[in-house]
């Protein structure tokens, strides 16, 4: 069992601060004060990240958050790894934020989004477990009377050769953690590595396969009560009226509360209860202006923008525009990619406890401190009042790191009920209306040839919504306007740089932002942007007659990275050589979160163009160093599902100012009849380049491999998404 | 009131008989293993066993349900001993966030009665439950596994 779920955390704290006995060191990554810590009278803590029972059990802690992606299990090996205990003795803990708070925010960053959870913090953990490796030494030394040097340590056994003794890492923590922590912490050579890179099992499936883990709406306080709630449809609208005494009858029912100005939330002993109260409650809502909008008048804003004169420049050389005026050959395009609700199979909930004195939320959170934040902001109480426990998700893909609107409302409901409970859940859907959705965008691609077919010149000019200008204000204020996030995967450099070189190049953006609240997306700007990037490469090379793969390979000579991976899939998939009868391929490349990906589709079409069988994608990755390749080759199969559910049949579309998609009916997600077999090819190049993230790079080359095979096999280039608009469905 | 029998064991429970199952099934028998997903029989988080059969539990009503023998999630490998798709999804690692998982694995587990050794079409001819982080590769690898086992 996870140690997470046995640990009541606030107890722990407190216990922890009156253990005064000074048996704990604190070591600080990555930054923050002295801390003193002991899980309970018998686990000393050596330093904030590693805690070893007598039992020798290690208690390995970390702050980014598990909602599938495999990160506790790669965290782990990362300290593990250094720290040489026993892998089988190895369990996992949370820290709160409110504790990281207490101690400097000893725990670093929380935030478990845009594929960080191991890219960004694998130095420190790693340091954590080594500087603990060394204190056991020293404690194991001391008794012996030895110089530590003189020791050696495997599987949580320190030895000392000479004298033929041993000693458990359990048998000197306790004498360890009363030593100072070590100055200088010197990590393995990747080449040393013994954890890192296998494929080791996840540490979390047990419960997950006996329905033993809890998540956040399973979650069961003493006295708790159920809310379900529903905003204003239409986004900024306010609630009018409400008949409260219309449901306040009803069985159950404890409370009908205004939440915030926009929402109105019932409160009941079930959540059944309160959810088929919420259907009978008459609600009267405020829609304003906003209600005018649809996607039809969003389209045509955006359609303005593809030829505005104002844009921001993300990424430019040369003189693109000059270059295109006087090419021999233009060959111009415009692709659009639509809103898409994260749809995670968990509906957004959050449970809170309200008293005058203290706040606490239970919460499935990407980022525990935003989650304390909003805790902070909506109970009006002072931080150390405040924490957040946090649970393991049922999927995140984006939609609960940035965004705490959930948290907000249930301490605003618990803050109606004080001392009681209150588990707030979405509906699906209020979870699909009220989503913060994948950015909607269009394109125009202009590209120019000279006599010999050389790409000379390329316009990209983007027009659409910035997810920046409305998340992180001040990011856009510091660039003048501009968000630099909408050029993922085109930038001029850093980890979502453009691969291909050529002479002059404008890729600028028409920001054009709607009343639908947009959000980080698993993958971001890059799903659109390799879409637009990755499919107008194969229109430049078809209009000039090459080869896809040579005209790219052209392109991407000063990146040998993007060009290894390219040419991984286009190997293992067979490309130059002819296809199975009836199979078409198509290939896409991106560097995204700083990993290189590459994918190769092998797809059939019916007859009539409109069904398409994904039968195999090959998949490169090179994320630069890989710490557990079984979990990354999960994530990539699991990318695929993703975007080609996104590319094939998910769009959210507005209808008087509101989604008018509600449930999976209508915003479908793919089935295991349609998943393609997935090859992934895991190329780790190694070096000190940062390392690259895995959760999201791959899900943006899926659209446009499929989108490159689907128009070898009909000769239709396909340039909007998604195909269910084209009436082309995946089989 | 609603008489339910659970994984063999009788619940009486004080619930609307026009309550989804699901609902009665996590909030008055407790059992949280079985998941809301849509509420409309499209997902399968919710699935259970009804009489061997496995039914989306969200979208049918107590009332029906009484008198059949309901096994959810929690009823599979009792006294801590998995069965062997319970097995194979640890062998081969299946869950990722692990929501789906439990109707997942019901959903399978009523496959393999009816169908001892599926054929790949068999499968995606009976399992199509939702699953977000996308595990359907893992899945299909250990539904043959435990078929073979």
């Amino acid at each position: 069992m996870n140690e997470i779920t046995r640990i009541d955390r606030r107890t722990f704290l407190v216990s922890a601060a009156a253990a005064s006995g000074g048996l704990a060191v604190g070591f600080d990554f990555p930054a923050g004060g002295r801390g003193v810590v002991r899980a309970n009278a018998s686990t000393p803590e050596l330093n904030a990240w590693v805690v070893i029972k007598p039992d020798d059990t290690v208690i390995i802690r970390m702050v980014r958050s598990e909602m599938g992606q495999g990160t506790i299990t790669g965290l782990a090996q990362l300290v593990v790894e250094e720290l040489e205990c026993d892998w089988s003795k190895v369990k996992t803990e949370y820290p709160t934020p409110g504790q990281s708070l207490a101690r400097k925010r000893a725990w670093g960053d929380f935030s478990t989004g845009g594929s960080r959870g191991i890219r960004m913090s694998h130095e420190y953990v790693r340091k954590g477990g080594a500087a603990a490796r060394m204190m056991l030494v020293r404690a194991a030394a001391n008794q012996w009377n030895v110089p530590a040097s003189e020791c050696s340590v495997a599987k949580g056994v320190i030895t000392h050769a000479a004298s033929n003794r041993t000693l458990r890492y359990g048998e000197v923590a306790e004498a360890a953690g009363k030593l100072e922590a070590p100055k200088d912490v010197t990590l393995k050579d990747p080449k040393d590595w013994k954890i890192i890179g296998k494929p080791m099992k996840r540490l979390d499936t047990l419960e997950k396969v006996t329905g033993a883990q809890i998540y956040g709406t399973d979650l069961k306080l003493p006295g708790m009560l159920n809310a379900a709630i529903r905003e204003c449809p239409v986004f900024g609208g306010k609630v009018k009226s409400f008949d409260a005494a219309k449901v306040s009858g009803m069985k159950s029912v404890r409370k009908v509360v205004q939440v915030g100005d926009s929402a109105v939330a019932v409160v009941a002993d079930t959540w059944w209860q309160a959810k088929s109260a919420l259907d009978a409650l008459p609600i009267e809502f405020d829609e304003g202006e906003n209600k005018k909008v649809s996607s039809a008048s969003i389209d045509k804003m955006l359609e303005e923008g593809l030829g505005a004169e104002q844009a921001f420049v993300g990424n430019d050389n040369g003189d693109a525009k000059a270059a295109i005026a006087s090419a021999v050959k233009k060959v111009e395009a415009v692709y659009s990619y639509p809103f898409q609700n994260h749809a995670p199979m968990e509906p957004m909930n959050a449970t809170a406890l309200y008293t005058a004195d203290k706040c606490e939320a239970w919460v499935p959170t990407q980022d525990g401190e935003a989650s304390l934040a909003a805790v902070i902001s909506s109970s009006g109480l002072p931080a150390e009042k405040c924490d957040v426990h946090k649970i393991n998700l049922g999927g995140g893909f984006g939609r609960r790191g940035a965004f705490q609107d959930y948290v907000v409302q249930a301490v605003r409901i618990a803050k109606e009920m004080p001392g009681t409970p209150i588990k707030l859940i979405w509906s699906r859907e209020e979870d699909m209306r009220q989503g913060r959705f994948h950015p909607i965008m269009q394109c125009k691609l202009t590209g120019g040839f000279d006599a010999q077919n050389n790409l000379t010149a390329l316009h990209i000019r983007l027009s659409g919504q910035s997810i920046l200008a409305a998340v992180r204000p001040a990011i856009v204020q510091q660039n003048k306007g501009m968000d630099p996030l909408v050029f993922q995967g085109l930038a001029k450099g850093g980890e979502h740089a453009i691969g291909y070189t050529v002479p002059n190049l404008l890729i600028d953006h028409a920001m054009r932002n709607t009343h639908v609240p947009p959000g980080f997306w698993r993958g971001v700007n890059i799903n659109q942007n390799c879409v637009f990037m990755e499919c107008f490469m194969d229109e430049l090379a078809q209009a000039v007659g090459q080869d896809e793969l040579e005209f790219r390979r052209k392109l991407l000579g000063k990146h040998p990275k993007n060009l290894a991976v390219l040419n991984a899939v286009a190997e293992k998939i067979g490309w130059g050589k002819p296809p199975p009868a009836g199979r078409f391929y198509g290939l896409a490349h991106m560097k995204a979160f700083a990993a290189y990906v590459a994918a190769a589709a092998e797809i059939s079409v019916s007859a009539d163009g409109k069904s398409v069988k994904v039968h195999r994608i090959v998949a490169a990755t090179d994320p630069i160093h890989a710490v557990n390749p079984a979990q990354i080759d999960r994530q990539v199969a699991g990318s695929f599902v993703y975007g080609l559910s996104a590319l094939f049949q998910q769009s959210c579309t507005v209808k008087d100012g509101c989604i008018a998609e509600e449930n999976f009916d209508t915003y479908d997600s793919m089935r295991i009849a349609q998943m393609p077999k997935v090859e992934s090819i895991i190329m780790p190049s190694g070096g000190s380049d940062p390392w690259g993230g895995v959760g999201e790079p791959t899900i943006c080359v899926a659209a446009p491999a499929v989108l490159n095979a689907y128009f070898k096999a009909t000769g239709k280039r396909i340039r909007s998404v998604p195909l269910k608009d084209h009436q082309i469905a995946m089989v | 009131m609603a008489r339910l029998t659970i994984n063999g064991k009788g619940y009486d429970l004080d619930v609307d008989p026009q309550t989804p199952l699901l609902w009665a099934i996590r909030e008055q028998a407790g059992l949280t293993g079985t998941k809301y997903g849509c509420g409309i029989a499209q997902c399968g988080a919710c699935t259970v066993h009804m009489d061997g059969e496995a039914m989306r539990s969200c979208s049918m009503v107590v009332a029906d349900a009484e008198g059949k023998q309901i096994t959810t999630i929690e009823g599979l490998g009792q006294g801590g001993v998995l069965t062997k798709v319970q097995q194979a999804w640890v062998d081969h690692d299946v869950p990722q966030c692990g929501y789906c998982q439990a109707g997942m694995i019901m959903a399978v587990s009523a496959l393999l009665k009816a169908k001892p050794k599926p054929t790949d079409g068999d499968i995606d001819d009976a399992i199509t439950n939702i699953c977000r982080c996308g595990t359907f590769q893992q899945v299909r690898e250990a539904i043959h596994a435990a078929a073979k086992a």
